[in-house]
């Protein structure tokens, strides 16, 4: 069971890698280099906060935009190709299959903001010439990032098992989009009232909750952040990409593949 | 009267198998007894044609009941839309099973009941006695799916590397077993070539190859011959029967007849969803009344032998002649006697293109008069 | 043949149980993050760039820290910090991205100028916002009279009061009491009345509670500050006429001065003190008062400012 996942998901990461996808990362690397030139320019003191924002910040959309585009196209690629039909038929569940293909994109993305980390702490060691305690941080935020990665991926798996690419592309970039305003939508949900207050709450539970992932910020102006959210985070984004991966397992193995 | 090309076939009576229980001759070895061959549900008597039928004892490497499968199409209203009606069929181990329809008529639907890609409305189906999604019996069949297409950006032997692994090959065996499929099916050359830049009949090989690599007990073909031309097909024809030989099960689709009357033991017709017939291929294309073709070289029958002959056919240098195949030898004696050099002897058959329209056509006349 | 009833089972327990699960690790992430998406609103040195990032959805995002500038009042309002330190920020971001979300302005007048702990103790700022206000909204008459407001109010400067009034009023479709207050501040700046007028316009041109309820406590202490020495020189009038302090009201009451026993706004009676003065019976409910503070009161650090009926 294992080494089937383990088979379909090097295959993902396989076909990931011949589809070019890591050629994102030269445009990363020129994105970098410019911005670290520039910046260089510009007065002192900021130079370091505009290395880590632009380069965080790039990361985290890059990575969302690839999970996206490559997620959606994870089951419905393979059914619409019919390339589904002979894995299938051999000894590989249909679960084993949803899992496999989720660890596959997320190797994908982990690599990628590897090597695009190591992009940001060189663009970080041009402009400052030397790393600062602090700058510890940073690999936390590329944690978060990783972390919301996971939860990204999973969604758009989970639109992948039912509909068709457009509809999944749509519906998994609006929850990034309102997941990375969870927190307000929550603030929003407690002011309301009635019937209103009831359906936002939920909604505002059920969307990910990709604005406390998100300690760019925080790390640009050198502040820490707390173990307990660390903590918190990665149970919260392991839980809520397990959920959406039952989802997906659900409606996969019910699916008539036509 | 059509005259029928040579079929290497015994001779047996004339038989409609359905319902019909008439006496037939079965040549020993080949004949099956032929189950749940009527179109109603609930005749799935077993021993219905006679005492000379040999009884089948053991399990079957198909066994389908009752199996159905009915669409709702739409997204507001659904209506249903029946691609399979209830099906009951058998297929025995060892056997080349053909599956005859013409397009829509629910072969592919079947094929993907069987893989468990769809799931049916109804009925069921056991493949070597376990139930179709059981891992075991899924790590002993190969499926070729029609008009495959794989992962284009693998090489051959990466995409049967990667077959293999999810079918449970032995790491230790699997690169020589990929190695000997390759070879088999003649993409040596190839292995190292990406699949988006395969020919059609390279990826038809391909496909086989990875039906076959893991060693399966029965294979499952659909439609194996489309696209290819002559040469690929006799290859693919070939490859059948050497499977066979080696004692797999093949179940295979197809609308074209010839290849399932060179291949198959059994077929069975399938049309608008419904099972039209099933049989063994020598008993559904028997010989018609006994009739003999006899064929020398000459311009003209010999007076003396007009009267055996029920139909003469003169083309250039020769002439065909049918006969009652209880005249034969005396049109044989006949003809030497008048000096005539009598080049073939042959069985008149119907084919089993005539059975198939025979069964097919009826049914889309009345779909002609409906629509 | 079926979908597999065990996976079925397995995956929809498993969804539920991770379902149950992050709402409440979530529940515990907002208490640890509390916050903390406010004090951002520290960091972002220049609302211009970022009306530009937002790449032409800033009214959106305007409305997004509009609301989280109202959460962020309620919170501190509630939480008894006292303190505002994020509301000019967040209001500055909010009227940068949506220079035309008047109440924004209006929250700048009544919260932001205040002393500590009504308000910010920032009204210079709070001039600034609203200037721009009026710079980005010339017809609307009542950020003129928000300014008026903050000079009469917070900075006591009744000339400059007096100019924004002016300017308010000559905006055609202006209230017409900004005439009226403009000539109020001449002479009677410091009269009780024309505090009360001013405070009556807050309270009746604003729609949104957290302003209005803050009217209503200043107008209950206006109140205050008018019945406490008028019932103190009453009083006097007593022990000048009798000799001795009166020990309760029923003996004003008796002797005629007052119609009944006297309450304040909120309908508790006041105290007369053994020496003349006059109390409030709980100055906790009463923020803002001047007059008829108890002896060595301590006032809370945030002011209870009671919801209106």
């Amino acid at each position: 069971m294992k080494a089937r996942i383990g088979h379909i998901a090097s295959n993902t990461f396989r076909e990931a890698v011949r589809d070019r996808v890591l050629y994102n990362l030269i445009a990363f690397a020129l994105l970098m280099s410019g911005a670290a030139i520039l910046v260089g320019q510009i007065s002192i003191d900021i130079e370091r906060l505009v290395v880590v924002n632009l380069g965080l910040t790039a990361v985290s959309l890059f990575g969302v935009v690839i999970a996206i585009f490559i997620g959606i196209g994870l089951v419905s690629k393979e059914i619409e190709k019919k390339t589904l039909y002979t894995v299938l038929s051999r000894p590989v569940r249909r679960w084993e299959f949803i899992v496999g293909k989720f660890f596959g994109l997320a190797g994908t993305l982990a690599v990628n903001t590897f090597f695009m980390a190591i992009g940001v702490f060189a663009a970080l060691l041009y402009v400052s010439h030397q790393f600062q305690a602090s700058d510890g941080w940073i690999l936390v935020a590329l944690y978060f990032i990783v972390l919301q990665f996971l939860i990204v991926t999973s969604l758009a798996l989970l639109f992948s098992s039912f509909s068709s690419p457009l509809l999944s592309a749509v519906f998994a970039f609006s929850l990034f989009i309102i997941g990375s305003f969870a927190e307000d939508l929550r603030g929003f949900a407690a002011m309301a009232h009635g019937l209103g207050r009831w359906l936002a709450t939920g909604a505002a539970y059920l969307v990910p909750n990709l604005s406390a992932l998100n300690v760019i910020n925080s790390v640009a102006h050198a502040q820490p952040v707390s173990s307990q959210l660390i903590l918190a985070n990665s149970v919260y984004a392991l839980l809520y990409a397990g959920m959406a991966l039952c989802g997906a397992v659900l409606i996969f193995e019910r699916r008539d593949l036509k | 009267m059509r005259l029928t090309r040579f079929q290497p076939i015994a001779i047996s009576a004339a038989c409609n198998v359905f319902g019909n229980g008439e006496n037939r001759r079965s040549k020993p070895g080949r004949s099956r007894l032929a189950y749940n061959c009527g179109v109603e549900r609930g005749s799935s008597s077993a021993g219905s044609f006679g005492a000379s039928s040999h009884l089948i004892s053991g399990m079957a490497a198909i066994e389908i009941l009752g199996l159905e499968k009915i669409y709702s199409v739409g997204f507001w209203r659904k209506t249903p839309k029946c691609a399979l009606k209830p099906l009951d069929l058998r297929v025995e181990e060892g056997e080349i099973f053909g599956f005859l329809g013409p397009n829509g008529a629910g072969k592919t639907t079947t094929l993907k009941l069987l893989m468990g890609l769809v799931f049916p409305t109804s009925g069921t189906a056991k493949i070597l006695g376990r139930e179709i999604d059981d891992p075991v019996v899924k790590a002993q069949i190969g499926f070729l799916p029609e008009q495959p297409y794989f992962y284009d950006y693998l090489t051959a032997r990466e995409l049967l590397e990667y077959y293999a692994e999810l079918s449970g090959v032995d790491a230790g065996v699997r690169s020589a077993k990929v190695r000997q499929v390759l070879d088999r099916v003649g993409l040596h050359d190839a292995a190292n070539l990406q699949l988006r830049k395969f020919s059609k009949g390279m990826l038809q090989r391909a496909g086989i190859a990875q039906a076959i690599v893991h060693d399966p007990k029965l294979l499952f073909f659909d439609e194996p011959m489309s696209g290819l031309d002559p040469m690929g097909r006799r290859e693919v024809r070939d490859l059948m029967e050497e499977l066979k030989r080696e004692g797999k099960t093949v179940f295979f689709s197809t609308h074209i007849l010839s290849d399932a009357e060179a291949l198959c033991d059994r077929v069975a017709i399938i049309h608008q969803g419904e099972l039209k017939g099933v049989g063994a291929v020598a008993e559904l294309t028997s010989s018609v009344a006994g009739q003999v073709e006899v064929a020398w070289r000459g311009g003209a029958v010999p007076a003396s032998l007009k009267s055996l002959v029920i139909e003469s056919h003169v083309a250039g240098e020769m002439v065909r002649a049918l006969i009652s195949e209880d005249k034969q030898d005396a049109m044989l004696d006949g003809l030497r006697r008048e000096g005539l050099r009598i080049i073939s002897l042959t069985p008149v058959r119907s084919s089993l293109e005539e059975y198939y329209l025979r069964r097919v056509q009826p049914s889309m006349a009345s779909a002609g008069a409906r629509s | 043949m079926k979908p597999s009833s065990r996976i079925t089972v397995i995956a929809s327990g498993m969804l539920v149980v991770c379902l149950a699960a992050s709402v409440v690790t979530l529940r515990k992430i907002d208490t640890i993050r509390k916050g903390a998406t406010l004090e951002e609103v520290l960091y972002i040195t220049s609302p211009k760039v970022l009306k530009r990032l937002s790449l032409g959805y800033n009214g959106l995002l305007a409305d997004i820290y509009w609301t989280r500038a109202v959460q962020y009042f309620g919170r501190n309002f509630h939480d008894e910090t006292g303190k505002y330190t994020l509301l000019a920020p967040l209001l500055e971001i909010t009227t940068a991205l949506d220079p035309q979300l008047i109440v924004a302005y209006e929250y700048g007048a009544n919260f932001l100028a205040p002393a500590v702990p009504g308000g910010a103790g920032m009204p210079e700022q709070a001039i600034e916002l609203t200037e721009y206000g009026i710079r980005n909204n010339p017809d609307n008459w009542r950020l003129y009279y928000d300014l008026g407001f903050i000079y009469y109010q917070d900075l006591k400067d009744y000339k400059k009061a007096a100019e924004a009034f002016e300017r308010g009023s000559e905006v055609p479709g202006a209230h017409p009491w900004l005439k009226l207050l403009a000539a109020l501040m001449a002479e009677h700046a410091g009269d009780i009345q024309t505090s009360r007028l001013l405070w009556t316009a807050t309270y009746e041109n604003s729609a949104d509670k957290n302003i209005r309820a803050n009217a209503a406590a200043h107008l209950r202490a206006l109140q205050v500050d008018q019945d406490v020495p008028a019932l103190e020189e009453l009083a006097s009038k007593y022990h000048e006429r009798t000799g001795h302090w009166p020990g309760s009201f029923r003996e004003l009451a008796e002797a005629g001065m007052i119609p009944g026993m006297p309450v304040d706004p909120l309908g508790k009676p006041y105290k007369l003190m053994a020496d003349g003065r006059v109390v409030v019976g709980d100055p906790d409910d009463l923020p803002f008062i001047q007059k008829g503070i108890p002896e060595g009161y301590k006032p809370p650090p945030k002011p209870k400012v009671l919801p209106i009926e």
